[in-house]
């Protein structure tokens, strides 16, 4: 595949509502790059998306879409996945959708561990409803509904890699879209984990953030040492609590999970995807048979 | 001479009461006779008082009786608690432990029979084979053959060991011998007319008919968050879903579950939830994703008392207005509401189809009632129930949204041909991607909302009319008391009423406002507070029902027979 099939600017003509300079170009030519190296062809791949700036995303490529509702994608994803195994599964959107409206099911889908992607776009601030904090807003940041007056922004900021590590995913990293290159790659080992991968990309918000820029980033993160051993929990704790200098790159590997789609059984003796599937009459009206007196 | 009977057995939960029901429902369609029971239980899960009514017919009755012929208290309180829901009267048979028949002054000496059950299962073996002696004391009360109750208990403890099947048999023989003594003294005699064919059908229940016509409807994904009166229906699923290749799935919650669903659907499954009024409540947001994606959707709703958490274990058709109005914006919908046992079944399976056909959310929409109550029905016949796949192969010019005649766009799902299947909860064009055209917003709104349910209002069910056309008052009914109306009717003997029961309660069948307009006089049963049927049929025929003519029933219980004669016997001109 190459980075052109998944053009969808080729075929009609759309007008992004992305601000200029906005981190998404750069996850979504990212994307594109890294869909392209593992050669998946957009009619096998879906992108579940929420509500936000960042949920726009499966309108500016080619690819199956499911544009659901805010906070909601990962709930549609762990379906789509499960009826249909051999599709590769992308849930994508903000921060807010996802750590926040969609909390609960962030939490459970951990718990579930379906084999998709999770590529959550975090800037840290709300940007389709205009500037207002995000459950990955610092404390004291200052919005026009986090006043100045009051100290700005008052909640603890939400973690979610330590979330996630502690709910024993099974693949936790954060990439930082400043760094194309180690952000597709970290979007090509996410794809290809099996198991729930849980990718948290910094992106600065142009419009509405001006504490978190570019340089913001580049100054306040660091890529993980080679001599991290992904598979200690404990040390992949340890390293997302830090908050002095953010990191960069894969905390957590859990390879041995069963996915979602095993435990449902459904797939033991047959491997054909529930969709191609069709209802066994017969078997129907024996078990029906099997209800009666006689 | 009884032609027909009812029996009532209460205790706390926890007493067997449903084992008793069971052995009893089993045996009594097995001699060639119908049975229906129905249960009212507290929200407990030990404790309480519950209690079952087993009514034994030659007809078919599926109603809830208020007279009772023979009442079996299990324990203290028993008694007293069907007195105050006026289930025990001077006509009553009442039969158990002299202890739990004492202290109840309206009652005459002559109206109990004691039964030492404890005495008799101590002297075989236990308090556990109690409810054998039971069983064994009311069978005899109908002259039931010892050996189907012998081929019974082996079945049901052959793996226990032949000591428990044995003992069992000991316990009903010697329970089964106080019968006896009460009909051949003449207290009690009962001659209902039996048919061997009723030995071959099929006792269900409301919930395992919604479950069956759910695997007859193609269902292979339902994800739900557990709720009374509706979760045996997720249970019932659970239970055969290695059977059937059926993906299931227990929710963080009912948002989770809807949006689980529709993506099921998006991807080529057939999908369903199953909830009560507060989890639908967190599916509306769901809901009305389904109605701008034109996803397919199927709903069960097992209606209990609201608001909030209302009486969780008890019954009501108090949520029509609410799932006729749920979900922000505008889009179709269809709401089946079963009247039987066959209703559930049939049309849960017809559902499904329905949904594919016109990717819009359909409801079937049951309550505790339907739910918990049982009876015998012919095997389920499974020619015409077919499977209706609407799915298309897509080509790469595919356009998911593709504007049509017929309102209805070609349904593709991922990966299954050249072409990509893009959906959108904002505005979209004919591919799926968000716009904010205002001509194309109008065209999509005539295409979804309009074309669409012009067409499904055509495939409409009509009513079903019990008595004749021309009769002076129409009373309309709908759901699950089909069966106290007709049942009501026929011993009214008012032969200038005719019932008017609905099935399907949105969108309306044609024929309606024709039927309404001619009535002379109208009058509406609901087992609700706001007549919320009789408003839906204002709104949609301009045709009211004088608020005087409407038996409303809200305490949770559902209608009795003798309610509903004592008003068609008030119906006045």
């Amino acid at each position: 595949m190459d980075v052109s099939d998944y053009e969808i600017m080729n075929t009609v003509s759309y007008d992004i509502a992305w601000c200029p300079g906005c981190g998404n170009y750069g996850i979504l030519n990212t994307l594109k790059r890294a869909l392209s190296e593992l050669s998946i062809r957009p009619q096998d791949l879906v992108i579940v998306s929420g509500i936000g700036q960042a949920a726009k995303i499966p309108h500016y490529l080619r690819t199956n879409a499911f544009n659901g509702l805010h906070g909601r994608a990962l709930p549609a994803a762990v379906a789509i996945k499960a009826v249909n195994p051999s599709l590769t599964v992308i849930a994508e959107s903000g921060d807010g959708c996802m750590y926040g409206e969609g909390g609960n099911h962030l939490t459970h889908t951990i718990l579930r561990n379906p084999d998709i992607a999770l590529f959550v776009h975090d800037n840290m601030v709300y940007g389709l409803t205009k500037g207002q904090a995000s459950p990955t807003s610092a404390r004291g940041f200052e919005t026009p509904l986090q006043t100045a007056d009051r100290g700005g922004y008052s909640n603890e900021p939400f973690n979610p890699l330590a979330l996630a590590i502690a709910m024993d995913a099974s693949f936790v990293a954060r990439a930082f879209i400043g760094d194309s290159e180690q952000t597709k790659e970290l979007m090509k080992a996410a794809i290809e984990h099996k198991g729930f991968a849980l990718l948290d990309i910094f992106q600065p918000c142009v419009t509405y953030n001006r504490i978190n820029t570019y340089e913001w980033f580049k100054k306040h993160t660091y890529y993980i040492d080679d001599s991290h051993d992904s598979r200690d929990r404990i040390a992949a704790f340890r390293l997302a609590l830090e908050t002095e200098k953010l990191p960069l790159g894969v905390f957590y590997i859990n390879p041995n999970k069963p996915t979602f789609e095993e435990g449902t059984g459904v797939y033991r003796a047959n491997k054909d995807p529930v969709c191609m599937r069709s209802l066994d009459k017969e078997r129907l009206a024996r078990l029906i048979e099997s209800k009666t007196g006689a | 001479m009884k032609r027909e009977a009812s029996i009532v057995l209460a205790a706390p939960a926890g007493y067997g009461v449903q084992t008793v029901e069971e052995a009893l429902t089993t045996l009594l369609m097995a001699s060639g006779l119908n049975v229906f029971a129905t249960r009212e239980l507290m929200s407990r899960i030990r404790g309480g008082m519950n209690s079952t009514e087993i009514r034994v017919s030659s007809d078919r009755v599926a109603a809830y009786m208020r007279h009772t012929d023979i009442a079996v208290p299990l324990s203290k309180g028993a008694l007293q608690h069907l007195m105050t829901y006026s289930h025990v009267d001077k006509e009553t048979l009442v039969m158990g432990e002299k202890e739990n028949l004492v202290g109840l002054s309206s009652l005459s000496e002559n109206q109990f029979y004691d039964l030492p059950i404890s005495r008799i299962a101590a002297e075989i073996g236990g308090s556990i084979y109690s409810n054998s002696v039971a069983v064994g004391a009311i069978m005899a009360l109908f002259d039931i053959d010892e050996n189907l109750a012998i081929g019974y208990f082996q079945k049901r403890f052959g793996s226990k060991g032949d000591k428990v099947v044995q003992q069992n048999i000991d316990a009903y023989r010697r329970g089964s011998e106080f019968g006896q003594k009460l009909v051949s003294s003449g207290r009690i005699q009962i001659d209902i007319k039996r048919d061997p064919r009723i030995s071959g059908h099929m006792l269900l229940d409301g919930a395992e008919a919604v479950g069956l016509g759910a695997i007859a409807g193609g269902c292979n994904f339902i994800s739900s968050y557990p709720m009374s009166p509706s979760t045996p229906v997720l249970i019932f699923l659970s239970q055969h879903s290695q059977e059937f290749g059926i993906i299931v799935d227990q929710a963080e919650d009912e948002i989770s579950a809807m949006n689980k669903g529709i993506g099921a659907w998006y991807a080529g499954a057939r999908g369903m939830v199953t909830t009560s009024g507060g989890g639908f409540a967190l599916m509306t947001e769901g809901l009305s994703l389904a109605g701008m994606l034109e996803s397919p959707m199927v709903i069960h709703l097992g209606q209990r008392p609201g608001p909030a958490t209302g009486l969780p274990t008890r019954t009501e058709q108090g949520d029509l207005k609410h799932v006729l109005n749920a979900g922000h914006g505008e889009f179709p919908r269809v709401l089946f509401a079963p009247s039987t046992i066959q209703d559930a079944f049939y049309l849960t399976q017809r559902a499904f189809n329905l949904a594919d056909k016109y990717q819009v959310p359909v409801f079937v929409l049951t309550d505790q009632f339907l739910l918990e109550s049982s009876y015998d029905i012919p095997p389920l016949n499974l020619s015409g129930v077919e499977v209706e796949k609407q799915v298309i192969r897509t080509d790469s010019a595919y356009r998911r949204y593709a504007l049509t005649e017929s309102g209805i766009s070609p349904r593709g799902i991922p990966s299954y041909g050249d072409g990509l299947v893009v959906v959108d909860s904002d505005e979209h064009d004919e591919d799926g991607h968000i716009t904010e055209d205002l001509l194309l917003r109008k065209k999509m709104v005539d295409k979804r909302f309009y074309r669409k349910l012009e067409r499904i209002r055509k495939e409409a069910i009509p009513p079903e009319l019990l008595g004749s056309r021309s009769c002076r008052f129409l009373v309309i009914s709908w759901g699950s008391n089909y069966h106290v109306m007709k049942e009501a009717l026929t011993k009214s003997e008012r032969r200038d009423i005719a019932v008017l029961h609905f099935n399907q309660v949105y969108p309306l069948h044609e024929s309606v406002t024709s039927y309404l307009g001619k009535a002379k006089k109208l009058a509406i049963v609901e087992n609700n507070a706001g007549c919320q049927f009789g408003r839906l049929l204002q709104v949609e025929t301009n045709i009211s029902i004088p608020a005087e003519n409407c038996l409303l029933k809200y305490d949770g219980m559902p209608f009795s027979v003798e309610e509903v004669v004592e008003f068609l016997h008030n119906l006045n001109a």
